[in-house]
């Protein structure tokens, strides 16, 4: 099996060690793994702020790239609701009938990570050994865009050493939502206080998710107050073995 | 004794309302009403959920009342006209206001025809939209609110902070002190027997002198020209009922076409709205009986915006609303600031996308951004209301009114898009970006690796987090080396 990686413009420049993992992952479980250096953004910041046309050159960038890939994997859950929920509208209402067509038909093989793993590669043992106590925050996108549901759940709980603390009002947003986090920052900065008390209430070492952009919130607001807690993406804990365990980086 | 006070807000009229950034900053800084709001939202959601969960078919119920929705707005002319044929028909007298100002006149005119000096009112939402209470004072007579709540409120010189529950952000404590002093009865305590008892007496002596009432309408059936309220108390029922004179104030998307739709509505409204199988009293009243109730019925409908946000796209669905409130409890940015910071009576994320449509886009152009697009609104709107959605089309309107404005060059946020677009449009310009990012914030990134302070817009987001500093490599430049090596580079 062929995946072309999507990284996403924000993993590639902020958590570059997010893709190593996911690389490292996917080729331990025999996918051969591809990266077209043309990518950058998906156009979820400009289509979310409400720069619709400038949405619509990224989609239309981002669907000419990839309509001839065997599978799309995205190490992010609020892209894949992007690409999934908005660029038909934004084809639509912009007008190009063709890329919508072209998107349609290639849109079933775009996949967030753990959707690859569970629903294509039909694996939740990933052979991962992380020897540590973690608590999954799920990300707005991952539950009610994209109904991840169990899989997260089943692809932790077959992790080696791995201790799940669950996570209080899990449906709960950690009020990043992009532009929202500086445009609203008071109100945002008053939701990530109350998602903090839960996500400190668990105890654990390490906070994961399969969204950097709540990491990054959540983990801005732990490194802020020294807290002992860090955070991790998924894909890192996944890619973690007792041969070459993963270690967060600061 | 210290006695706890309600603040004084601000008349809730979008077109002179704060923004929404800087409404909420004041408000986070009430401790007293953010322990309401989050207690008050917590209760009424628990309730919500559980009877929710308890409904096997809940979300075909969702699905038929959004269909059913659907129907109504793609044929509303056709309904209004049926409504009004069978409202006349059956004694009622039908007006039509095409915005605000028109709906004042008619309503203060009915009032001047019946020689009214007072007027109690229920249920009506819609009259705070159109600022009613202000221009019947002005015109020197008095209304009196008689839905507990609103009683609260307007003895508090307070504004409504919740579409089903206005005084949510008001506790026990404070209401007793309201009481006590409004209605001059200093011996009361916080026991809400007594204070529910205190109202009542309150109120009595009103439904038995004021001959004339203002109610608003949760649904008008056009197969019958009924109107629809439903409510907790039963002083809407004494409204309805005690009055000479009833004026009806709706919206005209309040019309559901055939009165078995009610089997539907009612039952998605009373489990969305307060948790409950059925609301204890639904009163339903048609046209005139001789002898019994009412006997001048006149009904108020109001466009005010609406049919302009019919014509639009698929904004076309904020109109599918039944006011249950069950958006605002579950919205995590409501549940931090209340309603009052939406400048309007209708707050959380239906007011969000309402009310700047209701204003033509003219006024409170900061509601569609005040939302963190987590969705969780959609997923309990009993109608499918796609909220997240509205908000975004909303967004790219607010958007292209900022690209015709001078002002652009000067907002950080704007020029940062305008950038991030240019950069985004080839892999050769991002990657310069990303150098050129690392070397920026390379001035900020303290010892450790991460960031506590950035200037500009950036500060917004360091005000109350750090940021892990750019690390000295990409991920492409990592692909790039690792299968320089290897002779495997991707395409």
């Amino acid at each position: 099996m062929r995946a072309s990686l999507f990284i996403t413009c924000y993993n590639d420049t902020l958590y570059p060690e997010t893709g190593q993992a996911v690389v490292t992952l996917l080729e331990r479980l025999g996918v051969e793994v591809e990266f077209r250096p043309a990518q950058t953004c998906c156009g979820q910041m400009h289509a979310n702020t409400g720069f619709r046309s400038e949405a619509y050159s990224q989609a239309k960038r981002f669907v000419r790239m990839y309509q001839d890939a065997e599978t799309v994997v995205i190490p992010s859950s609020s892209c894949v609701a992007m690409i999934r929920d908005q660029y038909p509208g934004l084809f639509e209402e912009l007008g190009n009938e063709e890329l919508r067509r072209e998107f349609a038909s290639f849109l079933p093989r775009v996949y967030e990570l753990s959707e690859f793993l569970v629903d294509k590669l039909g694996v939740e043992d990933v052979g991962a050994y992380f020897p540590h106590r973690v608590t999954y925050h799920a990300s707005c996108h991952g539950l009610r865009a994209l109904h991840l549901g169990e899989r997260p759940f089943k692809l932790l709980a077959n992790v080696r050493g791995l201790e799940l603390v669950p996570l209080e009002n899990l449906d709960r947003c950690c009020g990043f939502g992009g532009t929202f986090s500086v445009k609203n920052a008071e109100v945002s900065s008053a939701m990530l206080s109350a998602k903090l008390i839960d996500v400190l209430t668990t105890r654990a070492e390490y906070c994961t998710a399969l969204d950097n952009s709540c990491l990054m919130h959540i983990g801005g607001a732990l490194h802020r107050q020294f807290a002992a807690m860090r955070t991790l993406h998924m894909a890192q804990i996944l890619a973690s073995t007792e041969a070459t365990p993963m270690e967060a980086t600061l | 004794m210290n006695h706890p006070v309600v603040e004084r807000h601000p008349i809730l009229d979008p077109e002179k309302a704060a923004p929404f950034p800087a409404a909420a900053f004041q408000i986070l800084r009430n401790t007293q009403l953010r322990k309401n709001v989050a207690h008050a939202t917590d209760v009424i959601q628990e309730k919500r959920d559980r009877l929710v969960a308890e409904k096997a078919d809940w979300q075909e119920l969702r699905s038929a009342g959004s269909a059913l929705r659907m129907h109504l707005l793609e044929n509303l002319g056709h309904y209004l006209e049926q409504f009004e044929e069978r409202c006349t028909a059956t004694g009622g007298v039908v007006h039509w206001a095409k915005d605000a100002a028109e709906a004042r006149a008619i309503i203060l005119e009915i009032l001047r025809q019946e020689h009214a000096t007072e007027v109690i009112k229920i249920k009506t939402m819609t009259s705070a939209e159109i600022q009613l209470n202000p221009a019947i004072e002005a015109a020197g007579m008095k209304a009196f609110e008689t839905d507990l709540a609103e009683i609260i409120l307007q003895l508090g010189e307070d504004e409504p902070s919740h579409i089903v529950v206005p005084a949510l952000h008001v506790n026990r404590t404070q209401v007793r002190e309201i009481f006590a002093r409004r209605m001059n009865r200093p011996e009361l305590t916080d026991d809400p027997k007594e204070l529910t008892g205190a109202a009542r007496t309150f109120l009595r002596e009103k439904f038995l002198r004021v001959p004339t009432a203002i109610s608003g309408a949760n649904f008008l059936v056009a197969e019958t020209g009924s109107v629809v309220i439903v409510e907790s108390e039963g002083n809407g029922r004494m409204c309805l009922t005690l009055p000479r004179t009833m004026i009806t104030l709706a919206g005209i998307e309040k019309v559901v076409p055939r009165f078995q739709d009610l089997e539907i509505m009612l039952q998605v409204l009373a489990r969305s709205a307060t948790g409950e199988r059925m609301n204890p009293y639904s009163s339903l009243w048609t046209g005139v009986t001789p002898g019994d109730g009412p006997q001048r019925f006149h009904v108020v409908l109001l466009d005010n915006g609406r049919s302009d946000i019919l014509a639009r796209g698929r904004e076309r669905q904020t109109l599918k609303c039944i006011r249950c409130g069950a958006c605002q409890n579950t919205c995590p940015v409501y549940r931090q600031t209340g309603g009052h910071a939406y400048g309007s009576v209708y707050g959380g994320p239906i007011g969000a996308i309402l009310t700047p449509q209701l204003m033509h886009l003219e006024h409170a152009q900061t509601l569609p951004y005040a939302s963190s697009l987590c969705g969780a609104c959609y997923d309990v709107c009993p109608v499918k209301i796609n909220i997240p959605e509205v908000l975004i089309d909303l967004r790219a309107k607010v958007t292209d009114k900022e690209r015709e404005e001078e002002r652009r060059f000067f907002d950080p946020m704007y020029l940062g898009m305008i950038i991030a677009n240019f950069f985004f449009a080839s892999a050769a310009r991002f990657r310069f970006a990303q150098k050129m990012g690392r070397l920026g914030l390379r001035l900020f990134t303290r010892k450790d690796g991460w960031i506590h302070y950035l200037p500009s817009i950036g500060a917004r987001w360091t005000m109350t987090r750090d940021l892990r500093g750019l690390p000295d490599q990409t991920f492409r430049e990592w692909w790039a080396g690792r299968n320089a090596g290897r002779g495997k580079e991707g395409r």
